[in-house]
């Protein structure tokens, strides 16, 4: 095999323009509320505004007798249609509890948005209308919203049948961690609260069921990132014959992890497609998806470092306590184990200490959000690497050079048992360092600081590591998750000399079609236009794992590679025979077959493809056609790495802040598009800037949400936001042959500690050590006030709802 | 149910709405342009962005009869025999979208900012871009969009 791996490249690496933008610049793409059938219903979900309470009685008449209204189901007039509970695919230990998660509450409602009750209407407004009909009366009982409390003796349960809030303790130990504590000259210790996400996806989620019941068959259309996963794990909740279930995913307007998931409605939709026998529609509205759709990070972390009196780092101690809400969704108990190996980042050390504790609260579950795991890994890494360089009186860029793992090109164990694929950490942080400046920045931060300047300067460093291409299956089996992490690709050669490539993933955004054309265009020698690429239909792509993690190119993509190589080894059977020689005498490039010495004697892969279809004169026992099929399961993770810079002008009269210059390098090994890769960099700062300064789910003490629209909790705008500075180093990656890495997430893992360590390092010379996300104006202006033994007027938790971009000041797990 | 009269995509509609029905899903449910996507239900990410009688407005605010007698563009009608508008174009050389859904929304946004604005630097498109939400691009390209755009506009309206 391997035959392609020398070809020219002609496309890969190049700037070509996205194939997929014609039809979403003009309005043509097809989203899900896009989709309208004949006799379409529509579904509203009645949901609990108790965050835990009794439901006693559900009284849908009022709601049934209401013009238009077709049905009206509580959740136990819908239980019969449940085989099992919504999915947990990932119970992370032995003894994990994991709660019944039926898709329509039955007995009780164990957060603000828990679905009890369903209407089916012929209209949009006829159902929500409807669902405010419904008339369900609950008996509200106590709550438990913070972590801690939730852990503490005698605490309100969210689930009676177990016998605490404690989901789950993960934990994995390397070397011998205590002694290293013990002995060691240095020790530096924090706690760092990662707020509660919401995803925001712009495009909201949404379903359609269209059911054939003559056939037994249903064709789900839905916002989804994972239509694979979605077929497999409904046909079990629904107890439906799996190959009678068609999952497609239309064009879907953004992820970032919160379509990958199994969701009620998802469910919900097809158990009433199949009970009513009629196409049903429902459409998530944006302040309902706030309850609805899952929500990210909301983790508690201790860490610990010990090292040497010069920086130099002997082990790591990471105590967290994540928040799984009130159920377990997909991979909900999955998520802290995705950061749980990079706690020492990219730094040697010998001890390695990591202990989880999942805990259940009446919130709304949380889930992979674009990250997943590595962001807290990262900032608290990021964070604590700036403490001991404080701590030592170092500048935060020596600390961390003392510290690098040494550059390496082949794969290397580290300290928490992970072996990392290739890395530069040096190359990067240089490179970043030049194109910031970083010398006359500290110049002038010092120029500010001499005149106390009002307008405050700070410089923060994040040198991140991540983990992508999930993953190899065997790895994922021994982590007790439920599947494999392998991708599919089929390449399809016309005879005409057209290609069809069937891939496993599922984009939505990152470009896909435009960069597996690239891929196949170079290695099979056809032009990029005549290559299409087909996605999220399971019909369609029966083989897949679906898109997240940064996973599609290092898994999908290296799966479209070897396809590729099996393409050409079948054609190069059939050239040699066409062509009277052996296959030993042909040399392939760029889609052509020539004979060695003889290169005027030539087949091109298109005249393979035509010959293999007409099957007029094929190699003894070779069958017609040109297709083939790969699965890739990888051998190994990917580990991209960078170095981002930040600098953050803080206003001490009035807090406010703002991102001056943000420099990003990133080495995501080898690139197929740099544009894409680019576009993916930009997206992911911004998200890692928004969870920085901006974005917090805040919970009343009731368990109501109060940031439960877009107008109170702050997405930033283009106006909150500057441009970005980017660039790369290629370490390429030494677990698949293209070299890739992956992309998606860097941006969104790097960010906050490099923005957080900008803004300490404002307040710093005022005595400002410690302060938790969003780093708000009102924050930074009370951690000021507080500094100089000024009065900060407490506003009140309610001021977070009012949505200024203010933050909030005074949430669980605060300043320590 | 009120008789309303308008001007879509220079197409006269005359049609029966409900009195609450919102223009943005008169567009999408009842002609059926579902190029304007809708993200949100308190006008905040301006997905719907359409113009009314020249102006950029979020049609998710607007109820389908206040829009009676006016003259509204939706995202349908800017690429023309094939050729994309240089918005679009300028978007596309830039990659300016990812998934696309807030596009529609911020290219009818651009347009009203292009139109009644020059020489606007970064910091002023930014601004103009307030009510626009894009959780793909950082809004990185899509400022490099409309600058580019903005500026073959202008040299093809001096010409």
């Amino acid at each position: 095999m391997a035959q392609v791996a020398d070809t020219a490249q002609k496309y890969m690496g190049g700037g070509v323009l996205r194939k997929e933008d014609p039809e979403l610049l003009t309005g043509r793409a097809r989203y899900i509320d896009d989709i309208s059938m004949p006799g379409m219903l529509w579904v509203g979900i009645v949901r609990s505004p108790f965050a835990h309470a009794t439901i006693n009685t559900v009284d849908t008449s009022r709601a049934a007798n209401l013009p238009g209204v077709r049905a009206a189901y509580s959740g136990a007039d819908l239980a019969s249609e449940w085989a099992d509970g919504l999915p947990c695919a990932w119970p992370v230990t032995e003894d994990i509890k994991i709660p019944k998660h039926w898709p329509v509450a039955q007995d009780k409602a164990r957060f603000a948005g828990d679905p009890v009750a369903v209407v089916v209407a012929e209209t949009r407004a006829q159902a929500a209308d409807a669902t405010e009909a419904v008339d369900v009366d609950y008996d509200p009982l106590d709550v438990v919203i913070d972590m801690e409390a939730a852990l503490g003796d005698g605490a309100t349960k969210v689930h009676d049948e177990f016998d605490s809030n404690s989901c789950y303790v993960w934990n994995l130990e390397v070397g011998d961690v205590d002694d290293v504590f013990n002995n060691a000259a240095v020790v530096v210790k924090e706690r760092y609260y990662h707020p509660r996400l919401i995803p925001n996806a712009i495009e909201p989620r949404g379903v359609v069921c269209q059911p054939n019941l003559p056939q037994g068959e249903f064709i789900l259309y839905s916002a989804t990132q994972v239509p694979h996963i979605l077929k497999t794990t409904l046909a079990l909740t629904l107890g439906m014959p799996e190959q009678k279930l068609r999952v497609i995913a239309p064009e879907v307007g953004g992820g970032f992890g919160s379509k990958l998931n199994v969701y009620a409605e998802e469910a919900i939709c097809v158990a009433v497609g199949r009970r009513l026998g009629m196409p049903v529609k429902w459409i998530e509205e944006r302040s309902e998806g706030y309850l609805a759709t899952i929500h990210g990070r909301d983790v508690i972390q201790e860490m610990e470092v010990a090292a040497d009196s010069d920086g130099k780092l002997a082990g790591v101690r990471a105590n967290l306590k994540a928040d799984m809400g009130a159920y377990l969704q997909l991979v909900t108990p999955g998520i802290p184990i995705l950061g749980a190996f990079l706690y020492h980042g990219v730094y040697d050390c010998q001890a390695y200490s990591f202990t989880c504790t999942g805990v259940f609260t009446n919130k709304t579950p949380t889930d992979a959000y674009r990250g997943a795991g590595r962001p807290e890994a990262t900032y608290a890494v990021e964070r604590i690497m700036d403490s001991l360089a404080r701590k030592l009186e170092k500048d935060p860029i020596e600390i961390r050079r003392l510290n690098f793992i040494e550059p390496f090109n082949e794969a290397r164990e580290v300290a928490s048992g992970l072996s990392f694929d290739s890395g530069n950490y040096e190359a990067s942080l240089d490179k970043a360092l030049e194109a910031f400046g970083y010398d006359e920045m500290r110049a002038e931060q010092q120029r500010r600081r001499d005149s106390g300047d009002t307008k405050q300067l700070g410089i923060g460093i994040s040198t991140y590591i991540e983990m992508c291409g999930l993953a190899p299956s065997q790895v994922l089996g021994s982590l007790r998750y439920a599947a494999g992490g392998w991708d599919a690709a089929t390449i399809r050669c016309h005879p005409t000399g057209k290609v069809t490539v069937v891939t496993g993933t599922s984009p939505h955004g990152q470009g896909h079609v435009t960069s597996w054309s690239q891929i196949v265009a170079d290695e099979l020698g056809v032009a990029f236009e005549d290559v299409e690429v087909l996605h999220g239909d399971t019909a369609i792509s029966p083989l897949g794992m679906d898109t997240y993690g940064s996973r599609s190119l290092s898994v999908g993509g290296i799966a479209l590679h070897y396809a590729a190589d099996k393409i050409i080894t079948k054609a190069k059977t059939i050239a040699a025979h066409e062509l009277e020689v052996s296959e030993e005498d042909l040399e392939y490039d760029g889609g052509i077959f020539s004979v060695k010495g003889a290169p005027d004697k030539s087949k091109t892969v298109a005249e393979i493809a035509f010959s293999a279809w007409t099957a007029h004169n094929l190699p003894e026992g070779t069958e017609p056609g040109l297709e083939a099929t790969y699965v890739f399961d990888p051998p190994n993770f990917t580990f991209p790495s960078g170095a981002h810079l930040c600098a953050v002008e803080v206003d001490t009269e009035t807090g406010m802040t703002r991102v001056e210059k943000y420099v990003a390098v990133d080495d995501c090994g080898n690139v197929i598009n740099p544009a894409i890769v680019e576009g993916q960099v930009h997206g992911g700062i911004a998200q890692g800037i928004a969870e920085a300064m901006y974005e917090e789910a805040v919970y009343d003490d009731n368990g109501v949400l109060m940031t439960s629209s877009m107008a109170s909790y702050r997405v930033p705008s283009a106006a909150e936001l500057p441009s970005f500075q980017t660039d790369r180093t290629e370490t390429p990656s030494t677990t698949n042959p293209l070299g890739v890495k992956g992309i998606g997430e860097a941006g969104t893992i790097a960010a906050p500690p490099a923005v957080v360590n900008a803004t300490l390092d404002a307040l710093a010379p005022m005595g400002v050590y410690h302060m938790d996300m969003p780093v708000s104006p009102e924050r930074v202006w009370a951690a000021i006030r507080n500094a100089r033994g000024q009065e900060v007027e407490s506003r009140g938790k309610d001021t977070t709802a009012a949505g200024s971009g203010l933050g909030s000041a005074d949430t669980p797990g605060g300043d320590a | 149910m009120r008789r309303v009269s308008l001007t879509v995509n220079a197409v006269e509609h005359e049609a029966m709405v409900e009195p609450r029905q919102l223009l943005v899903y008169f567009l999408r449910e009842q002609l059926g342009l579902t190029g304007t996507n809708v993200g949100c239900d308190t006008s905040t990410c301006g997905a719907c962005t359409i113009l009314l009688n020249g102006k950029s407005v979020k049609s998710c605010t607007v109820l389908a009869v206040q829009a009676e007698g006016t003259e509204v563009t939706t995202i349908e009608a800017l690429a023309q025999d094939g050729d994309l508008h240089p918005l679009q174009q300028a978007f596309h050389e830039t990659h300016a979208l990812q998934c696309g859904y807030c596009t529609p929304g911020m290219i009818m946004a651009a347009l009203d900012l292009i139109t009644n604005n020059e020489d606007m630097d970064e910091d002023e498109i930014r601004t103009g871009l307030e009510g626009n939400l894009c959780r793909c691009t950082g809004y990185h390209n899509i400022v490099k969009a409309i600058q580019q755009a903005s500026s073959e506009m202008r040299s093809f309206a001096t010409k």
